[in-house]
């Protein structure tokens, strides 16, 4: 028999077992939120980033060892973008008698969502570059970081705050629209999708079907109109 | 379900394209989503039993757990938290308050909309 440390050396180098880390850290927290009968606090992309973070700290594997594993996995955003059109195609018809509202709550959401982070952000005493990151922090990942390098921010603070915000909006949006008494699941998603991007919208599919929709949809168009508007903001804000 | 994910992969890569080539603010997957949304919503109109369909049902399995997706990602973020450094408490602070200043404004918005337009329409 070999050495198992020398096993491990081996494994721990491949591909293989961090995707398996991956998919395991996932399934393992998806069945936590699910005995949690999907309680918001227990956010399962929250678990399972925690679970992963631990297996690396403790292995002291760097990150981009885990990332080419893993890659396989974040590939998989662009497709699961594309596929929010069945969905779409599926609610058609919600979607075209909340045509108004949904516009209306787009450019008011995403106007809000970047003058809010980096006025107050100003307010806070926060430097120049780090209100240039936050400022698209509502948006998806990807998109995020291209906005956040276009105007002169860190696109590596960009991530994080991306997913912090995320993580952030999936957990307090259920409480906070409870608490409001607020029951058009449509309305609902489409705050989800807009504020908390597709960690948002991921918890919405999880509540409503409808909720999780009008929140792809939130998350398409907010990365459009906020691709737009944060160049001119923090140029005539910051 | 094969071909369902090629036309996943070749609805990104015409988005892809179409946004590189004409400089498109708009994400390469999202013109993806556009082009599927309207090539699908053409034809389902004349297709019964959508739901039952390789590509409906592809796109079931990846939105509903949406949520495994961005766990790569947010692993690299917890290395990263050092850059946080000194503002990470005024940060943290500052996302919580504005997310939910946000939700607030889009959900209010959208159903004060909807609820002038109904008042208009009765």
């Amino acid at each position: 028999m070999n050495n198992p440390f020398s096993l491990w050396v081996y494994l721990s180098a491949t591909p293989l077992l961090w995707l398996t880390v991956t998919l395991a850290a996932w399934i393992g927290a998806d069945f936590l939120a699910l005995r949690a009968h999907r309680h918001p606090l227990a956010n399962p992309v929250l678990m399972a980033i925690i679970a992963v973070a631990l297996v690396l700290v403790a292995t002291g594997t760097p990150y981009p060892t885990y990332f080419e594993g893993a890659q396989f996995v974040h590939f998989m955003l662009g497709p699961a973008t594309v596929a929010i059109a069945i969905p779409l195609v599926r609610h058609r018809k919600a979607i075209s008698d909340n045509l108004v509202p949904l516009l209306a709550a787009l450019v008011v959401g995403a106007l809000v969502a970047v003058l809010s982070v980096v006025l107050l952000g100003e307010l806070f005493g926060l430097p120049k570059d780090v209100l240039m990151s936050v400022a698209p922090k509502s948006v998806t990942a990807g998109v995020a970081m291209g906005i956040s390098e276009k105007v002169g921010g860190i696109p590596a603070l960009t991530a994080v705050v991306v997913v912090t915000t995320g993580i952030f909006g999936a957990v307090i949006v259920t409480p906070l629209m409870n608490m409001l008494r607020i029951t058009d699941y449509a309305a609902r998603g489409f705050a989800a999708g807009l504020a908390a991007h597709g960690i948002g919208t991921a918890r919405a599919f999880n509540v409503h079907p409808l909720a999780g929709t009008f929140a792809g949809i939130a998350l398409g168009l907010n990365a459009v109109v906020t691709a737009f508007i944060v160049p001119p903001v923090v140029a005539w804000l910051v | 379900m094969l071909r369902a994910l090629a036309l996943l992969l070749l609805c990104q890569l015409a988005g892809e394209a179409l946004s590189r080539q004409f400089g498109l603010p708009v994400p390469g997957p999202v013109v993806g989503l556009v082009i599927l949304a309207l090539g699908l919503g053409l034809f389902a109109r004349s297709r019964p039993g959508f739901d039952e369909w390789p590509i409906a049902r592809l796109s079931d399995l990846l939105l509903g757990s949406l949520g495994l997706l961005f766990v790569p990602a947010g692993a690299g973020v917890v290395q990263q938290f050092g850059i946080l450094g000194e503002n990470g408490l005024a940060l943290v602070a500052l996302i919580a308050l504005t997310t939910i200043i946000t939700l607030l404004a889009t959900v209010g918005t959208f159903i004060g909309v909807k609820r002038l337009m109904e008042r208009a329409g009765s």
